[in-house]
């Protein structure tokens, strides 16, 4: 080959390598962009008194004092809204009585002619009598006008007044003088500023769907409710709620860290991840309670004590196979074996899902230790062999410390996957809401864990859209505690290797 | 079962202080074989080892000097399907019979490898792995030992100020040095040493020939070298050795300069090998 040509190749390769690496960092952008910026809204956003009341009547944070001189102030703001709304039901009550009456007076005149009528034919005045039947049924038919006319007026006024107070209570949370609501998330309003606006928008806003072209999507038209009530008591309120909808509200920037060490209220409405977060630290860790020696036990033994046979290769195949086992399967199988046959607790807990993700992680665990201690210079084992050293000293004096970078990065790569693993705890441990667990109760008790919570809020919680700030805090909060273990193992790895160096 | 032979000995040191009879054989090699599965790398060495003398191998590469080296602690072990045939004879004992207690035997047959083969533990640490590993655990007992061994190592000068620095960062020769101080402190009473300048400079070599002259006194030494000058320099007795076979042994200075074997004659005058 000629020098060029091998200098181009050279080069080609090196500039395939820059753009497989430049091609990962940018989907690695891609991906966490998105967790980062969404995920921290779940701690820092705009929230609203709202949110302050849940805070302070919830979970007891916060300054009592300052929170009744701000509500006293939303209160009087939110006042002129509520006074509309019942001017309009006393107008509504007005309208309806006054016909009533005059109903009411047809309906006696028509049976006061009704009487004189039946006078009248029985004096045989027919031709008289017919005059005033015919007098009481055109005032029976103005009565029964009048009685389709209350129900237009309710019709046209009670209806779209239900919506907007059904809207308005989303918004505010429950109307003064209501009884409170037995859910909790009826009791209060919208404690986040960007759903305040969506919720704000629904109240300014009718909307109806267009499926006249059966082809098609239905198509969303929006109308302005103002367009109900124009020349009604009504008329007023809309730009009032919209031009005021700030102090009614008052929006702050909070910094809302307890969002990890909080337990949520009704599932997730309000409150934290608490409950998920230190399931997921349970089970990774008790999964690695059982993996870790399980694991570096068995690597050890493949390593310096077995034979090399045909029953270590094939115990070496089974390892590799066990590793490219779909989790889900893994999952099952702990149903099966260890809630079903063996029965380590009587319903899904902690202990049964630790130990299926630790039979998930123990082919990582087993071959990268493997590769570690593989790995070690032949020449330290002889040295202490040499010195008239047993074997089992040997392995933990000198083999294990000097394998230990090694292991320890097969230990944090599982930690990560056993922490984000959803599959194998579906059916072992995890529950969708539950509270935070005493360290006991992780042997009999099911947790709620940040993977199958994620899932679980995005395809199953009644109120999906209500939540989301909540997802993309679970998954950033996740994603924080897998690079942190990374990191940590970086950190702790490099120092032992630095040691080792010398 | 047969009771295990232990081959722990309760006082070494005052059967060697016992300078005056005349010198025995420390070890020897009756018809010993041995095989890497059916390859014969050592074929039916008989030789009888003296005590406190500096006995070299000498020989070609892959003759089976290292092989039959190692075969005096059992390190061959390691390497598996390797098996033995004949007889190895230590302190009365075939090292060879099944129910040897190996541990027990590598503590009284030191060893020093090729390469310096150092732990990444500090200075200290690595002199004292193997009296920690017989069970001293006097701080004062262990900083007397690893002190002693370093000195006898002629290192100690070197090191002092930095007992507790991480061996790795010593120097090859250095380390080899200190690779000899830890084999030292498990007070063995023959020390194996594999090719133990190989893969130093000649200052190096230099200061390690000198500490197997002044090691010579006390330690009954087996030494394999590639290098025949190093084999004159340093040792009493030398067995020429040549594709598994034990072609002659002799005094040192006779098997360089008047050779029984044409073989012998060949490779030391340099016709090959």
């Amino acid at each position: 080959m000629r020098l060029e040509t091998r200098k181009l190749l050279d080069k080609a390769f090196s500039g395939l390598g820059l753009i497989s690496i430049a091609v990962m960092a940018i989907a690695l952008l891609l991906i966490l962009t998105p967790i980062v910026w969404r995920g921290s809204k779940a701690f820092v956003f705009k929230g609203t008194i709202e949110h302050r009341r849940v805070m302070l009547e919830q979970f007891h944070r916060g300054n009592a004092e300052k929170f009744n001189k701000d509500y006293a102030e939303v209160v009087a703001a939110r006042a002129p809204i509520y006074d509309m709304l019942t001017d309009f039901e006393a107008g509504t009550e007005q309208r309806v009585s006054s016909i009533e009456t005059e109903m009411d007076a047809k309906k006696e005149r028509a049976k006061e002619l009704k009487a004189e009528a039946r006078v009248l034919k029985r004096e045989g005045q027919t031709e008289e009598a017919e005059k005033l039947e015919a007098e009481e049924d055109r005032l029976k038919d103005e009565a029964k006008a009048l009685k389709t006319q209350i129900s237009e007026l309710k019709e046209s006024r009670t209806e779209p007044l239900e919506s907007v107070i059904d809207a308005l209570q989303e918004l505010f949370g429950p109307m003064p003088g209501q009884r409170t609501p037995v859910l909790l998330r009826q009791q209060y309003g919208q404690t986040r500023w960007d759903r305040t606006l969506v919720k704000l928008h629904e109240v300014l806003y009718t909307e109806e769907w267009d499926y006249s072209n059966a082809d098609a999507m239905g198509i969303l038209i929006e109308k302005p409710r103002i367009d109900q009530f124009i020349g009604t008591e009504m008329e007023s309120f809309f730009p009032y709620l919209e031009e005021n909808i700030s102090e009614m509200m008052q929006p702050r920037r909070t910094f809302y860290w307890q969002f990890i060490t909080d337990k949520s209220k009704d599932s997730h409405i309000f409150g934290g991840i608490w409950p998920e977060v230190l399931g997921t630290i349970y089970l990774t860790i008790g999964a690695m309670i059982f993996a870790i020696p399980m694991g570096v036990i068995a690597a050890i033994y493949l390593c310096e004590y077995a034979k090399e046979g045909r029953i270590i290769s094939f115990i070496r195949i089974c390892i590799s196979t066990l590793a490219g086992v779909p989790s889900i399967v893994f999952g099952l199988f702990g149903l099966a074996f260890f809630l079903n046959t063996i029965q380590v607790s009587d319903s899904k807990s902690v202990l049964a899902g630790s130990l299926t993700l630790s039979l998930l992680i123990l082919p990582t665990i087993i071959r990268s230790s493997e590769e570690a201690i593989l790995a070690v210079p032949r020449a330290y084992k002889e040295a202490s062999l040499g010195l008239g050293a047993s074997r089992w000293h040997t392995v933990l004096t000198v083999i294990l410390p000097a394998a230990l970078p090694g292991i320890l990065t097969g230990i944090v790569i599982s930690m990560g996957r056993a922490a984000g693993e959803t599959a194998p705890i579906i059916f072992t441990a995890a529950v969708s809401v539950g509270a935070p667990l005493k360290l006991w109760q992780t042997l009999s008790q099911p947790t709620p864990a940040l993977p199958w919570n994620i899932y679980n809020l995005c395809t199953e919680h009644e109120a999906v859209d209500e939540i989301r700030h909540v997802q993309y805090g679970m998954v950033f909060t996740l994603v924080a505690i897998v690079l942190l273990l990374n990191l940590g193992a970086i950190l702790m790895r490099a120092r032992i290797s630095k040691k080792l160096r010398g | 079962m047969t009771e295990e032979i232990t081959m722990k000995k309760i006082d070494t040191f005052a059967e060697r202080s016992d300078d005056k009879k005349p010198r025995k054989t420390h070890i020897e090699a009756k018809d010993f074989s041995l095989f890497y599965g059916d390859f014969e790398a050592v074929r039916k060495v008989s030789m009888k080892i003296p005590k406190q003398k500096v006995t070299a191998m000498i020989g070609p590469s892959g003759c089976g000097k290292s092989t039959l080296l190692r075969s005096i602690n059992r390190m061959n072990d390691l390497i598996p399907s390797t098996s033995a045939t004949g007889e190895m004879i230590f302190d009365g004992h075939n090292i060879y019979a099944k129910n040897i207690d190996v541990v027990t035997l590598r503590a009284r047959v030191g060893m020093v490898f090729q390469k310096p083969n150092v732990f990444p533990k500090s200075i200290f640490d690595n002199v004292a792995y193997g009296p920690r590993l017989q069970g001293i655990k006097n701080k004062q007992k262990l900083a007397e030992i690893v002190e002693e061994s370093l000195r006898n190592a002629a290192i100690w000068d070197e090191v002092k100020d930095r007992l507790q620095a991480n061996a790795l960062g010593m120097s090859g020769g250095q380390q080899q040095r200190l690779c000899i101080a830890r084999a030292l402190a498990i007070k063995p009473e023959i020390l194996l040493m594999d090719e133990p300048t190989s893969a130093l400079d000649p200052k190096a070599t230099a200061k390690i020939e000198d500490l197997i002259g002044e090691l010579r006194k006390q330690y009954t030494i087996i030494i394999v070298t590639h290098n025949m000058q190093q084999a004159a320099r340093v040792s009493d007795l030398t067995a020429f050795m040549y594709e598994g076979v034990l072609v002659e042994f002799g005094k040192t200075k006779q098997l360089f300069t008047n050779p029984e074997n044409p073989q012998t004659e060949n490779y030391i005058t340099g016709r090959f090998g």
